[in-house]
């Protein structure tokens, strides 16, 4: 007996699937509210080799949905600390820790290592890149999401050449304020343990030929009434526009633009800003228990949501300058100050706190 | 629901900006006159990008509607 004898006995199953599971070579974009689920019931079904790919570190409000994390984790980042916990639990498989995020330059080199790409990011700029890489590199991809109460799935680029991917169905990135994340309108930790469950349930099928996998669908949950609606997915003449032509073009390409992300700077032109305009206001928008802080500069912590009822603070300043995590929340005060200060000079920087040039690295 | 009808079921953003997860419509022949319909009920809705699925399958484009259809708008999610 083994520990996954309770799967292969099952009819159907049996030890040539596991088998193909302890060959497979599994990759899974963030280890969050999705991330956590994903990689606890891969590793448990006994996938070969797993790669984590997740620059951020643990913040308290992490914990009510990122179930592989405790208390004793804040702060530290979330490949390693997720990595750490499944290879104490199981010494059969092998475990790949990238303590990064992921970006158009080490895409190609990480996707290469793997035949299986799980997204459990986080924002819109993440999905679209790995979309198009998994298109041009021809990887299959167990895509997840959530919002507020509802959650999305499904296999796209499964089929080889001709498969749907993500921009048959929605061709162009919708802006960061359009649609918002978890950290914006709150979410119940089952809702991304549900979906990214259901995310695991589908790699594993798709891996071993086990059922009926949602290859060229997607299934959409709602958490409150528990109604499932899965639709096929169809070929969209639009989403050849989106897709740059070969790798090296996706990796001259910046999605945070693609994505609307025009009125960012990076932290360079930040701090270049600043130097012109002295009078000018750094802000944080994130919450007081998110981690890593700026350390070093002067700057303001005001939440997103006492931006607008702050704003005449700010009256004055001739330049404002917003961060957060990785930018989402502080395009979306950038709006919300533009409407009081037509033609004031307000920027996001891009990526936030944990972009890659971010004064954290340095 | 009679026949001559179209079933809406609308999710995620979509659900908040229309204010209901369920609409019942005067038959429309395609998915350009329903959009017409939706954007002039709900002008808050041209800014939102959303995919439509007529009877389960995604539709693109100009897609003609069968009677009695259900017709889904679908928001994409980023969240994780």
């Amino acid at each position: 007996m083994d520990r996954f004898e309770r799967q292969y006995i099952l009819p159907g199953f049996g030890k040539e699937a596991q088998h193909k599971l302890k060959q497979a070579k599994v990759l899974v974009i963030g280890a969050g509210g999705l991330g956590c689920p994903v990689l606890l019931y891969l590793a448990a079904a006994g996938v070969g080799t797993i790669g984590i790919v997740d620059g951020d570190m643990v913040s308290l409000s992490n914990l009510n949905r990122q179930v592989l994390f405790g208390e004793g984790d804040l702060g530290l980042n979330k490949a390693e600390t997720a990595g750490h916990f499944l290879k104490a639990k199981y010494h059969d498989i092998k475990i790949n820790c990238i303590p990064e995020f992921i970006t158009t330059q080490n895409i190609k080199a990480i996707f290469s290592k793997y035949d299986l790409i799980i997204d459990g990011s986080d924002n819109f700029p993440t999905r679209y890149l790995v979309n198009d890489a998994c298109v041009l590199l021809g990887k299959p991809l167990v895509f997840g999401a959530v919002y507020q109460n509802e959650g999305q799935v499904a296999i796209l680029n499964g089929k080889g050449h001709n498969s749907i991917n993500y921009r048959d169905i929605f061709p162009d990135p919708p802006t960061a304020y359009e649609i918002p994340n978890c950290n914006e309108t709150g979410v119940l930790g089952v809702l991304p343990g549900i979906i990214g469950t259901l995310q695991a349930a589908e790699a594993i099928k798709y891996l071993t030929g086990y059922g009926v996998a949602l290859v060229d669908k997607m299934l959409f949950y709602n958490l409150l009434s528990h109604q499932s609606y899965s639709m096929e997915l169809s070929k969209n003449p639009d989403s050849k526009k989106g897709i740059p032509f070969s790798m090296e073009a996706l990796e001259a390409t910046d999605y945070a633009v693609v994505c609307g992300d025009g009125d960012s700077v990076d932290w360079e032109e930040a701090f270049s800003l600043l130097n012109k305009f002295p009078g000018g206001t750094l802000i944080d928008v994130r919450e007081a228990d998110e981690f890593p802080k700026l350390k070093g500069f002067k700057f303001q912590s005001v939440p997103l949501d006492l931006i607008e009822e702050k704003h005449q603070e700010w009256l004055n300043s001739e330049l404002i300058l917003l961060f957060c995590q990785s930018g989402v929340r502080s395009l979306k005060a950038v709006k919300m100050l533009e409407k009081h200060f037509p033609g004031k000079k307000i920027h996001s920087i891009s990526g936030g706190i944990e972009a890659p040039d971010s004064p954290i690295y340095k | 629901m009679a026949l001559t009808s179209i079933q809406v079921i609308a999710f995620g953003m979509i659900a908040e900006k229309i204010k209901t997860k369920e609409l019942v419509l005067e038959y429309m022949p395609d998915t350009e006159v329903l959009l017409g319909y939706l954007y002039q009920q709900y002008p808050d809705l041209q800014h939102t990008k959303f995919s439509i699925a007529i009877n389960k399958k995604m539709a693109v484009g100009k897609t003609a509607i069968p009677v009695g259809a259900e017709v889904a708008l679908l928001p994409p999610f980023s969240g994780g």
